[in-house]
């Protein structure tokens, strides 16, 4: 989330799309209610089903799951064609008068660079005019038809509100009555916020989806402003913390990246991620890269990274191509993958293709499953009748359980969605032998290196140099790991303007990011949390809940990264003066008296910086301002472009008919054996989309016995009008088929569930809740992830849940 | 005669006209009554974190026993937390069942043990499960990792295990987890952010 949780309560205007908080996030959803109860707020809900988020709302609108850039491009159309924009907020804060450069070109679906063999871009042409002062060439009159402004406009004119509601299935007037409502807040005084989740994500062009929702936002003027925002409303208690942290196959803490193969030289792998500013008086903060990665590596390796070994770059390891799930999944079905270790991950019941996960992982030589639960993949040798019906004998993985605590019997800290690093405490002991994951995973490790110190072994000089200075050496302690990841001082931190003047001694916990040093006297394990365990103490441990400004920021409760900032790029909530464009909802102010930025939030901004010396308030971009145009960052193109699923009910993309490399996203990988995976409308008509309940928690809930009581049994949702068509009652048993699979569960026939009207005919969605598996108090039931795709999102790999090719028939 | 209120039930449970004994004047004496103590009021209460979503609602943890070392706590009620700034004590039909998660016939207890083609868990030490791991890890990390790529490039990677790591475990064990994963070379490594 850009914002937070409470800060719902200052918005005008919800629109909740690719989410269903009120069933998904209800606690959270709270803040909703409090909006529209406080401040006479609207709720606008777009969602292939009538959820009980649209039953609350003030107006709903359909869509055709996989259509949300069509009726996201279509607003973007409106708001510019019926000039409902923030207009001083996109000319000074964004990219509106930066000039693209003349080779970058679009043609019927496809950017230039396309390599179709590939399926992937040559990106060289999606840049910038650059001058001869080094910095990117604007036109502030926004004339130039090369400038961002003119080419959005073009690319978007397309998307009219008659091609909206043909792709989407939106009935036009409803999808007029959305653009309208969400146009009241352009004025500087009116605000919306955006809620998204896994319906936006889990799909071949998630990421596309999520920066058109940004787009909107940025055109309105709705960005770091109180009540604004876009807001990913993530799906588990710490998914945050561990992005943060960089549990990702390319990633290292603080969304730092790995190198690829050809970055042999550090410095020139520094340099790349250093930007430089792309505009006179920008900040780009990440120009402190190395600070954060010296650190970094001083946290991993201590003594043994030094300036004369570039602070061990060469132990980490180097990116040949991306390592996401269903790229290892693929390399295990190929045989290539021997061990694999699924700690607290279920992903037999959590990864598309439930066939080809089953078969992968019985070629693995050993798994290791760490879980509080008995989850389904560590049992997938084990024939559970029609609900996993394999052979056990054939089965030649060896598997190792191992039981560990849950969230109740441990110390530690998770990351909200709002960003906030919450510390809770042990109410009491595990069951039985069970083990905390901390000694688990340090019981693995010791051993490994009491291996590699014993008898040598493949490069063992990071396994034998790696930091462990714990008092118990096998049960690292939760204190000790947060002291190590927010970071202390090696040697005494001095000021950069008064070398005197020592900041933080030796051996003490740093404040926070700004403290970090590239000469190796820092040591921080993730410098977007630097502070969280300071010499004040343990700061997620805060316990404060007062408000004093009203708006809901309480400062003093546990620790916001980064740098206990509640409200991300809250500069922009003021005008280039630096006065609130709101008064009544001020985050921060520039107060000339002391020469400062200060007020509600902590500024994400230099807090010194004066309004007149026009330092933008995109501070980690080097253009200082936020992007309409993409250049290289994504996989598909600068600007979003409608493309089907790759399993879509249409046999072509109506925004390019006649071009069937633009039918789905011409960038999404697929893997070569796949291709025969995905099914055609003609055996598979209907549309299948997968969603969770509000009484269950993914596959954990069925595993308790409150949750299996009000929800026991797996069943799926159809509209009135595809049941009437196929005979089947409320209550039938029905098979539910995809190329890759079927399953068996209980039909509910609903009005919840609309025939939309596309491309001149009807289309049914057949909507499928997830929870069930063969483990559990449940009844047992088909994992519902035997029917989903293995194809996932350009640009992250998010697998394709949410638009896919079924069929349904009564049992 | 003075009975209990206690002896009177028993008297009339008894048998043969008891109901008619009221109606004769034999009455017990006055009833003592006693509220029932608040069954919180002796527990230990623990402040956490909702496990499931990302609201991170907090919840007070009330458990029998006051972490004396010789009185192990169980955990006997779940609620939300008041003080919480965002869920001001309320939790969703989810987090309203957490005490049955926590007390759950399907947790773990032990470690286990498959033999490849066993239709069965046989139990293992945790001292035997992490060896054998180890020595499984070590042996595909020293035939497999890869030092230099064919054009001689170092790139010091092991691609042959991987590892999907928890995203309802804390930042700590997250933390630990990546660090001991980067030093092995591991580059198979996610966690449910890519799902």
């Amino acid at each position: 989330m850009t914002n937070h949780w409470v800060d719902i309560k200052n918005t005008d205007l919800v629109l909740i799309m690719g989410g269903n908080a009120a069933e998904a996030h209800p606690c959270g959803f709270k803040w909703v209610t409090e909006a529209k109860a406080h401040r006479k707020a609207r709720l606008i809900v777009v969602d292939p089903r009538f959820t009980r988020s649209a039953a609350v709302s003030d107006y709903y609108a359909p869509i055709r799951a996989g259509t949300d850039i069509a009726f996201l491009g279509g607003v973007i159309n409106y708001l510019l064609s019926n000039d409902k924009i923030h207009h001083e907020y996109v000319k000074t804060y964004t990219d509106f008068s930066f000039l693209v450069k003349d080779e970058f070109a679009f043609n019927d679906g496809i950017f230039s660079g396309y390599n179709p063999e590939k399926r992937s871009y040559d990106k060289s042409t999606w840049g910038y005019q650059m001058g001869a002062d080094g910095y990117v060439v604007t036109d502030p009159t926004l004339q130039n038809p090369r400038c961002v402004y003119q080419m959005m406009k073009a690319h978007y004119a397309r998307y009219t509100p008659d091609v909206v509601s043909s792709i989407c299935g939106t009935p036009k007037e409803a999808f007029l009555k959305v653009c309208e409502m969400i146009a009241g807040t352009a004025a500087p005084n009116k605000t919306m916020t955006i809620m998204y989740a896994l319906g936006w994500t889990q799909h071949s062009q998630g990421s596309q989806n999520i920066r058109t929702g940004a787009m909107v936002q940025l055109l309105l003027g709705n960005i770091g402003v109180a009540g604004g925002g876009m807001n990913a409303l993530r799906g588990h208690s710490n998914i945050q913390g561990l992005t943060d942290l960089g549990l990702l196959s390319n990633l290292l803490p603080g969304y730092m990246s790995l190198p690829n193969d050809a970055e042999q030289d550090y410095t020139a792998y520094v340099e790349k991620r250093a930007s430089k500013p792309l505009r006179p008086g920008q900040l780009s903060y990440w120009q402190n890269y190395n600070k954060f990665f010296v650190s970094n590596m001083k946290a991993w390796w201590g003594d043994a990274a030094t300036a004369e070994n570039n602070w061990c770059y060469d132990w980490l390891p180097k990116l040949d191509k991306g390592y996401d799930l269903l790229q290892v999944f693929e390399n295990m079905n190929q045989g290539k993958v021997n061990g694999y270790i699924c700690q607290g991950f279920n992903p037999l019941a959590s990864a598309p293709c439930k066939v080809k996960v089953s078969g992968s992982l019985a070629k693995l030589k050993y798994l290791v499953i760490i879980d509080p639960l008995a989850t389904e993949t560590s049992e997938f040798w084990q024939n559970h009748g029609e609900y996993n019906d394999v052979d056990p004998a054939k089965i030649q993985t060896e598997v190792f359980r191992l039981p560990s605590t849950c969230f109740a019997e441990e110390d530690g800290s998770l990351v909200s969605s709002s960003r906030v690093l919450q510390w809770h405490w042990k109410a009491a002991e595990p069951p039985g032998d069970a083990k905390g994951d901390q000694e688990i995973m340090a019981g693995i490790f010791l051993r490994v290196r009491d291996l590699y110190k014993k008898g040598g072994g493949a490069f063992p000089d990071p396994i034998l140099n790696l930091t462990w200075k714990h008092r118990q050496p096998e049960a690292p302690s939760p204190e000790e790991l947060a002291k190590e990841f927010s970071g202390k001082a090696l040697k005494d931190v001095t000021d950069p303007k008064d070398t005197a003047k020592v900041l933080v001694k030796a051996g003490e916990q740093l404040n926070g990011f700004a403290e970090l040093r590239d000469d190796g006297s820092t040591s921080c394990g993730c410098w977007i949390f630097s502070g969280a365990w300071s010499e004040k103490g343990n700061l997620m441990a805060r316990r404060d809940n007062s408000d004093p400004y009203g708006i809901g920021q309480t400062l003093n409760w546990a620790f916001a990264w980064p740098a206990n900032r509640r409200v991300l790029y809250n500069r922009a909530s003021c005008d280039p003066s630096g006065k609130p464009y709101d008064p009544t909802r001020k985050l921060i102010a520039w107060d000339a008296a002391s020469g400062k930025w200060g007020g509600a939030d902590i500024p994400d901004f230099k807090p010194d910086s004066p309004p007149e010396d026009g330092m933008n308030p995109f501070i980690m971009n080097p253009e200082g301002v936020a992007r309409f145009f993409a250049v290289d960052k994504m996989a598909e193109g600068p600007f979003p472009e409608h493309y089907e699923p790759m399993e879509s009910p249409l046999a072509n993309n109506p925004m390019h008919p006649k071009n069937e490399m633009a039918r789905a996203n011409p960038a999404a990988r697929v893997f070569k054996e796949d291709w025969a995976s995905f099914g055609k409308p003609d055996q598979f008509p209907y549309v299948g989309t997968t969603y969770r309940l509000t009484e269950h928690f993914h596959f954990w809930t069925k595993h308790a016995r409150l949750n299996a009581i009000i929800q026991p049994e797996q069943f799926v949702e159809i509209g009135e009008d595809l049941a009437k068509e196929k005979g089947i009652k409320d209550g039938d048993h029905v098979r539910v088929r995809s190329k890759r699979g079927f399953i068996v569960a209980v039909a509910v026939v609903t009005k919840r569930v609309r025939t939309l009207d596309v491309e001149g005919r009807k289309v049914h969605t057949v909507g499928m809740p997830i929870h069930w598996g063969f483990m559990g108090l449940t009844k047992n039931g088909y994992i519902t992830n035997t029917l989903t795709p293995f194809v996932g999102d350009a640009n992250t790999q998010t697998p394709e849940f949410k638009a896919f090719l079924v069929n349904i028939e009564k049992v | 005669m003075q009975v209990t209120r206690r002896q009177f039930f028993k008297i009339c449970a008894a048998g043969v006209g008891s109901s008619s004994l009221v109606a004769l004047g034999f009455a017990p004496g006055e009833a003592l009554a006693e509220v029932r103590a608040f069954k919180l009021a002796r527990t230990t209460e623990t402040r956490n974190t909702c496990p499931y979503c990302s609201v991170g609602c907090g919840v007070l943890i009330y458990s029998l026993g006051d972490k004396a070392k010789n009185a192990p706590g169980e955990i006997m009620h779940i609620e939300g937390d008041p003080d919480h700034p965002v869920n001001r004590g309320t939790l969703c039909p989810k987090g309203a069942g957490l005490l049955d998660f926590v007390h759950s016939p399907g947790r773990l207890t032990q470690p286990e043990y498959r033999a490849p083609g066993s239709k069965e868990w046989t139990p293992i030490s945790w001292d035997d499960a992490f060896t054998r791991i180890a020595k499984l890890m070590k042996d595909d990390r020293d035939k497999n990792f890869i030092a230099k790529n064919d054009k001689g490039e170092t790139v010091n990677r092991w691609v042959s295990t991987g590892m999907l790591a928890a995203s309802a475990s804390s930042n700590e064990t997250g933390y630990l987890t990546q660090k001991i994963a980067r030093s092995l070379g591991m580059l198979a490594f996610d966690n449910q952010a890519r799902v």
